[in-house]
This record gives C-alpha cells, structure tokens and sequence, in this order.
C-alpha cells in the first residue's frame, strides 16, 4: 500500500534529526503566524495564486535564500569535518552522512539557490526593462515557479523522510545505479532535478517568447539593455540543453526502476555514456547561470559610473559567442575518461576559445568605468568584487583548459576551489548585487547601504580564505570529497584556515539577513519617491516605485538604446496621456495545484507507491485541462481606471 | 490544400524507396556497397525532412523575422553537436586501451611514431 | 490565419517542439553509442521485420497527412469536416500505437525485453518515447474531437487544431528518423 515506505524512513542520526526539527519548527512558526495574524487568505490572494511576475520573482528570491541557508549549513558542516578529521581524529560525520552533505550543498546550491535567484531577478526585471505588461505565458510562469518548489519540497523531504544521494551532486553510475545504491537516495534526486527541470524549460521558452514579441513599439533587438540580451542567451541555453538532462535523468531512473541497461556496468551498458550527456547539459548550464550576472554587471557599472556601457556592440557579439561557443567544449568536465589527444585537444582548444569573448566583456566594463564619475554603492562594491575573483577564477579556468594540466588535478580540491571562485565569484556576487540594485523598484525602499557593504567585503574576504587554500591543497594533491585524510600530509593547517574563511563568509550573511530587517524597519528614511534611485537608464526606472501591478500606464515608444537616459532630457510634456484599456490575467490556483500533484506524483515514484503516482499525474493533467477549459482567463483595466491608478502614482 | 497532397505523395515515394531499396539489398537482389546504401538512405530521410518541414509544417513561410526558421536551423546545429559529439567521443575513449587492435596504428597516424 | 502563425502562442509551441527534438536527439545519440551492446543477444537484423515497419510507417504517414487537411478544412470553417478527419488521424494513430504495442509484446514474449542488454534498453526507450507522445497526441486529438462536437469552431479552437496538427507533424519526422536509423540501418548491421 505505501510501497517501500516504512517508519524505519524517519531519521535517526541525530544531526539529521537536529535539522529535520529545525525546518518543522519554522514552518510551524510561519503557520501558526499566518493564523495569528489572519493571513491566510491574503497569502493565497497576493502572493500563491498571482500570477504577476513580480510577485513570482520575489518568491523565487525568497525560497533560493532560504535554500541558500541550508546550502550553506551543509557547506560548514563539511568544513568542520575536514578541519577536524586528520589522523587518529574522524570528525563528527559518518562517512555515509558527508557523502549526503556534499550531494546535498551541491545540488541546492546549483538548481534551488543559482537557478533560483536567476530566475526571480528575471521576473521582476525583465518586463519592466523591455516595456512589457506581463511575460508571454503568464500562468506558464506560475507553473515553472511552483514545479520549482516542488522539486525543492522533494529535496527537504528526502533529510526528513528517508535520505538523499549519496553519488554526488550529479550521480555518476555505477555507483548512482541501483546496484550501488538502493536505497531512496537517487531517487530523490532524479525526482526532484525532473520536476523542477520541467519547470526551467518552460520558463526558457516562456522568456525567450517574452523577449522576442513583447519588446515595447521601436525597441529593435540593438536597442535593448544589455541584461535583457544576457537574459536571451541564457534562455537560449536553457531551451536546448535541459531536454538533455531530461533524457539523462529520465534514463537513469529506468535503469533503476526498470532494469533497464544504459548505463549499469554489465549486460552492455556504458556509465561513460552518462558522463557524456550530463555534462552535456551540465556545461551549458553554468553558463544559464552565469550570463544574467554578466547582464546585471553591465546595467550596473554603466549606472554608477554614470556613462552609456562601453562597446554595446561587442558585449552583443561576446554573448552571442558565449551562448553559441557553450555547446562545444563539455568534455573538459573528463578530460580523464580515456580519450585520445584530438579529442581532448578540440576540446581544450574551444574552452579556451571561451574566455575570449568573456574577456572582452571584462575589459568593456572596466573601459565603461574609465573616465566615468564613479559612485561607490553597493552594487558597485559586489561588481568590484567580482572583478577580480572572477578574473582570477577565469585565469585557472584557462589552466585546467589544458589537458596535461588537467590530467594533474581534476577531481582535486584545485577543482573545486576553481568552479566555485566562478559561481560564488561571478553568480552569487552578481546576483547579489542585482537584489540590492533592483529592490527598491520593488518594494519602494532602498536596503541599508553600509550593512550591504560590509557583507559584501566578509564575502570576497571570506571567498578568498575559504578557497586559496583549496587552490593550494589541490596542488599539493588533496582530492575532492574527502572525509578524512592521513596527518602526514600535513594539510589540515589550510583546512581550518579554509574553515576560518566559511565563518566570515557566514559572518557576511548574518550581515544580509540584518541588513533585511533594519532596510525594512528604516524604510520610511530609504523610500524611493522618484522611482529612479540611482539615476538609471533603463525602462524599469521609468515607472514608480514599487512597480505598479500593470507595470506601465501607457506603453512606451522607444527611439534609442538606454532609452530612459534619453527622455530625462526632453522637456516634461504636459500632455495628457493617451490611456487605452488593457488585459491582464486573472489568478490561477492551478499552478500550485499541478506542482502539489507533481510532488505526490514523484515522492510516490520514489517510495515505489505506484497508485499514488499515478493518480498524482491524472490529476496534474486534469488541472491543465480545466484550466485550457477557462474562457476567460484575462481582466481588463479599462482606460478611466488606468487614468486614475496612474495620477495616483504621480501625486 | 495542394501543399499537404504535394508533401504526402512526395513524402511516399522518398519511404517506398527507401524501404525498397534496403529490402532489396537484405534479399540479394541490390548489388550495391552497404555505404553506398547507407548514405541513400541517409540522404532519402533528410529530403523527406525538407519536404514535410516546408509542405506540412511551412517552414520559413512565417512572417519576418522567422523565428521559427531560426530556432530550427540552430536545434539542428545542437543536435548534430550532440550526435555527432558524442559519437565521436564514445568511440575514442579506448584510444589508449590495450584492447583497441588498432591502437598501434592509430597512434603512429596521430602522432607519427 | 497569418495571426495564428504569427501569434505568441504558436511560437512559443513551436520551441517546444525544438526543445522535444533535442531530447530525441539525446536517445538517438544514446541510441546510436548502444547499437551494438547486445551483450551476446540478438540485434536489429534479427529482430525487425521490414514490411510491418513499413506498414506502421505508411499509417503514420496518412495520418499526418490527413491531420493536415483538417487544419485546411478548419480554416474553410467546415466543422463537420474538420471533426471526420480529425477521426481518422485519431483512428489511424490507434492502429499505429496498436501495432507498435504488438510488437512490443513479440519481443519480449521472446525473451527480447529491455533488461536483456543496453541495446533492447535504447531500442525500446527511443521507440517507446516516440509511442508515449503518440498517445499524448491521440488524447489531444480526442479532447478536440469533443470539443468541436459539442462547441462552435472558435478562432482558440482552430489555433488549438494548429498546433495539433504541428505536434502531429513533428512525431511524423521524428518517426522518418526512428525507422531510418533504428529499423533500416539496424536490418543492415
């Protein structure tokens, strides 16, 4: 009746309990608020069934911050065990327990906290930056929102119910096959990658349609802002390389619940051909990851050094170059598995190839700032950041281009220290400073300056003591992954000192949270009356602030690039203007219900509850079909009313 | 109208021989290489890609900018990457195994000794 | 109807449809690395037999073709025409998912199943995919079926009919490539 699921699921090892109880304590104490203060129709009204994208992009932040807290828990958990675990001492984790840990950090980290922030800031900005209402699918959107909370919800279930994978962030087989591991784990994790997969290829499309037909009237593709075009390539990326991982995943679950043979070591299979088609996908994802933090870079070195962004042409041509360039050197991930030197060469060569167009990027921002009237905001300060750690990631990048550099320390901590000077470097800072730089378009209020700095420097300080000593390590030989380590390598030094730097890192986030709640109690002083804080550019600045629902009044008419910057300096028309009713859509209940049934259907799945899934999937199915049912799924704003909304605004 | 019977009695003939030909070569009665017949067949699937794309699903008749034409010609740039990628990498993972019977030969070609 | 083929919703349909040829293109390029890991078992020439592949595929093709004219006939507003063809494409994809699940059973009665080695595994998966969204197809089909019988023609219905017959087509290339490399090339290896 419930599959394989038994009360032997529940956790036993204390830290797991310890974590499983946290996450119910909170979520009890966000319950009990919501009864307390009546809220509950007002969350279902205003936020669960919106299908805004505003209000979509800030759930997408918060649950990716929320993640990101976990992310970074497993993250110290890891470097206190290695801290610890030299010689005659083994820490305070199971060996089987750290396996989970770094498949956990892993996987939250690149799908929930990365995938997450990119697609919230997306949300919140992009239609205001192209002139837009909505996106093109606004119920879609809410659909990929809510299958990504699913495949969260999965995530979290598997630390209370059961356990995760163990294989890894991408679960390599055999070992991630159901000989070597038959047990939940994987299961989870394809699951939960599945679902909320699904649920970046529809945003990918959604986004891409989005950018192709709803740009405002005269706002040719060369006349839009460099984040909208980072946004493209992204979403390109997105589009033709998730069906890989979908195959992928799909195929490995088969192999697992099927008996199925592509990639389990005997009766034929190949495990090498998983490593192929994961990195496949994988390769072109970091770039999905990577590309809107460029594009956020770009609107914010050209806002606050007060200049139009140097060569606008060529940042075009570079993610172009990127976006296309990405498909073409994912065997660098195993340069190792065994092929022969053209292979690996071709290889080597286009992934260095790959920097070029990102240098280019590099040196227009730094050209941009050249002789421009510099504000040294936060933003600014996460840019500067970036600038440098990423530059120096970049630079090891080049080096483990090179097959006979890589043969010596793939899978080292050389590995690690250098893909996470990328992600945290470029991904995590660029985001970061994109959150502060767009909040107040928003919400109506800055974020407190001063505390946004200090976290900012316990960050890079924080980056570059957690991980200059993993880039050491790896030279001197430590792999990736270990749990324990003789004393006579003599590398628990950098360990603690690599523990020190995740502490301030730590330090920097506890600054964030703080900065939270004191923006938020100081709003009245930080308020955005003009809508344009930092005397910005783009369109989104043209509107009040908190962006109204309908974003704009009337749609604008665009003759240039940086098309706010232009009508700052026409003179101020007093004309009337010319209001028309328009649509928008109504909320929609379906797309949390679709991912409520996407959960059932694969926490049944896992559990091997077959009558479960499958009514979960009758009934995912059933909601899309009322909802295509809906005649009306739009309301109009008729002309009087927008009129009056927006003379409200202006006063 | 004429556009759908046009790709229907085209797409017909490309399969009937395609099919004829593999099902007279497996009988015998096709002297032809097995490449040769291979490449036929190859080439017969692709035209009767061309010819459902542009008679069933009127590929570039959209309007400007085609979009849909675009994003077709660069999935099919990404799937030959994909196909043709990993084919090629498959196959030389042993390059360096004892097992691969030409590995003597493969490498005095690579590497000239 | 220049303003369906320009609409959003045709191109956004329409890149789904690309991004379904690239998870195709993942079980061919699988497919095609696993064509000879029979691990001992028999292969493509032993196991296909032409002349019903053939057969499955001439269905096939009538069934797009005729899914064709109902998108013709749509937009000549002749419903009742429209809802027989609509019929056949639907009566012709049962005949094919029929035979395709008949052979499906052959092989495994057989012993030929998909746990026997990373070729059966690919064949069946790559085949089977193809199949699932055949049914995925026939259902819409079914679903438009019942709504044109009971409704109007409505400019969403005749839209929703469009990209029918676009999914409907794109199987049918799909299936061009299946029987080319999985069942032709497979007779010759």
């Amino acid at each position: 009746m419930f599959g394989r699921l038994t009360f032997e699921a529940l956790p036993h090892d204390p830290i797991v309990l310890g974590g499983a109880i946290s996450m119910g304590v909170v979520g009890i104490i966000v319950i009990a608020l919501l009864f307390y203060l009546k809220r509950w129709k007002w969350l279902y009204k205003e936020w669960l069934t919106s299908l805004d994208p505003k209000k979509i992009g800030v759930m997408y932040i918060i649950v990716a911050v929320l993640m990101l807290l976990r992310g970074a828990a497993d993250a110290g958990m890891m470097r206190v065990q290695q801290a610890l675990s030299s010689g005659e001492a083994s820490g305070f984790l199971a060996s089987d327990h750290f396996q989970q840990i770094f498949t956990a950090h892993g996987t939250i980290m690149i799908f929930f906290v990365a995938m997450g922030l990119m697609f919230g800031l997306i949300n919140l900005v992009l239609p205001l930056q192209i002139g837009s209402r909505d996106v093109a699918f606004p119920f879609l959107n809410s659909v990929s929102f809510w299958l990504f909370v699913a495949g969260m919800m999965l995530v979290n279930t598997a630390l209370v119910i059961g356990e995760f994978a163990a294989a890894g962030w991408l679960a390599y087989p055999p070992l991630s096959g159901i000989e070597y591991s038959p047990g939940v784990g994987v299961d989870y994790w394809i699951w939960a990658l599945q679902i909320a997969g699904i649920g970046s290829l529809l945003s990918g499309i959604n986004f891409l349609v989005t950018i192709l037909k709803m740009r405002a009237p005269g706002m040719t593709l060369m006349r839009m802002p460099v984040f909208t075009w980072t946004v493209m390539g992204s979403m390109i990326l997105v589009i033709f390389a998730f069906p890989i991982l979908t195959a992928t995943l799909a195929m490995l679950s088969i192999d697992r619940t099927l008996g199925m043979h592509f990639f389990t070591s005997d009766f034929g299979g190949n495990p090498m051909m998983y490593i192929n088609l994961i990195w496949a996908w994988g390769h072109p994802e970091v770039y999905i990851l990577i590309l809107p933090a460029f594009g956020v870079f770009s609107e914010v070195v050209a806002t606050f050094s007060r200049k139009p962004l140097f060569g606008y042409k060529s940042m075009v041509w570079a993610i172009a170059a990127i976006t296309f360039l990405s498909y073409i050197v994912w065997l660098h991930h195993f340069f190792t598995m065994g092929a022969g030197g053209n292979v690996n060469a071709f290889f080597g060569i286009m992934t260095m190839i790959i920097a070029i167009p990102t240098g280019v990027k590099v040196f227009n921002w730094l050209f941009t700032m050249y002789q421009g009237r510099i504000r040294f905001t936060s933003p600014m300060i996460w840019f500067l950041g970036f600038v440098v750690t990423f530059t120096l990631g970049g630079m090891t990048g080049v080096l483990l281009a090179v097959p006979a550099i890589d043969f010596q320390v793939h899978n080292s901590l050389f590995l690690v220290a250098h893909f996470h000077n990328m992600v945290i470097g470029g991904v995590v800072f660029g985001y970061m400073a994109g959150i502060t730089y767009w909040f107040p378009k928003i919400f109506g209020f800055k974020l407190h300056e001063q505390l946004g700095k200090y976290a900012a420097y316990c960050w890079m300080i924080g980056f570059l003591v957690a991980f200059v000593p993993l880039y050491i390590l790896g030279f001197m030989g430590a792999t990736r992954r270990l749990d324990h380590y003789e004393a006579s390598t003599g590398w628990q030094g950098l360990f603690v000192v690599a523990g020190l730097g995740v502490a301030i890192i730590g330090l920097g986030i506890v600054l964030q949270i703080t900065q939270f709640i004191v923006s938020i109690r100081q709003r009245k002083q930080n308020l955005d009356t003009t809508g344009d804080p930092w005397n910005g550019r783009t369109l989104e600045w043209s509107v009040p602030s908190p962006a109204p629902f309908y974003n704009f009044a009337t749609l604008p008419a665009i003759n240039s690039r940086d098309a706010f910057w232009k009508t700052k300096f026409y003179k101020k028309s007093h004309e009337k203007p010319a209001y028309t009713s328009f649509k928008l859509p109504k909320n929609s209940p379906f797309g949390l219900m679709i991912a409520g049934f996407a959960f059932a259907a694969g926490f049944g799945i896992v559990w091997h509850i077959w009558w479960l899934a499958a009514l979960a999937l009758v009934g995912a199915i059933t909601c899309f079909i009322i909802r295509s049912l809906d005649e009306e799924p739009e309301y109009t704003v008729s002309a009087s009313e927008i009129a009056k909304l927006d003379a409200g605004t202006r006063s | 109208m004429r556009s759908y019977v046009t790709g229907f009695a085209v797409s017909l003939v490309l399969t009937l021989v395609a099919f004829g030909l593999v099902l007279g070569y497996t009988q015998g009665s096709l002297d032809v290489s097995k490449g040769l017949l291979i490449l036929s067949i190859v080439v017969l699937a692709a035209l009767q890609l061309g010819v459902q794309l542009v008679y069933f699903l009127h590929l570039g008749q959209e309007s400007k900018p085609h979009f849909n034409l675009i994003s077709f010609l660069f999935m099919l740039l990404v799937l030959v990457v994909i196909i043709a990628g990993s084919l090629w990498i498959m196959a030389n993972l042993d390059y360096n195994m004892m097992h691969n019977p030409n590995i003597e030969k493969e490498i005095i070609h690579d590497e000239g000794y | 109807m220049k303003y369906i083929e320009d609409s959003k919703t045709t191109l956004g349909f329409w890149i789904y449809l690309m991004t379904d040829c690239v998870l195709f293109a993942s079980l061919f390029a699988t497919f095609a690395v696993l064509r000879n890991n029979t691990f001992g078992g028999p292969g493509g020439n032993e196991l296909f037999s032409l002349p019903f592949v053939l057969l499955e595929t001439l269905i096939l093709l009538i069934s797009s073709f005729v899914c064709g004219l109902a998108v013709v006939s749509a937009r000549k507003q002749q419903k009742d025409r429209v809802i027989r063809l609509l019929v056949a494409t639907v009566v012709l994809g049962l005949m094919f998912i029929g035979l395709e699940i008949n052979e499906f059973r052959e092989l495994a009665a057989e012993g030929n199943d998909w746990q026997r080695s990373a070729f059966l595994s690919s064949f069946f998966t790559l085949v089977g995919t193809h199949g699932l969204h055949i049914c995925l197809g026939l259902l819409w089909a079914s679903f438009l079926i019942v709504r044109l019988s009971t409704s109007k023609l409505t400019g969403t219905t005749v839209k929703r009919l469009f990209l029918f017959s676009l999914f409907w087509h794109f199987l049918d290339i799909v299936w061009i490539f299946i029987f080319t490399i999985v069942y032709l090339m497979g007779a010759l290896s």
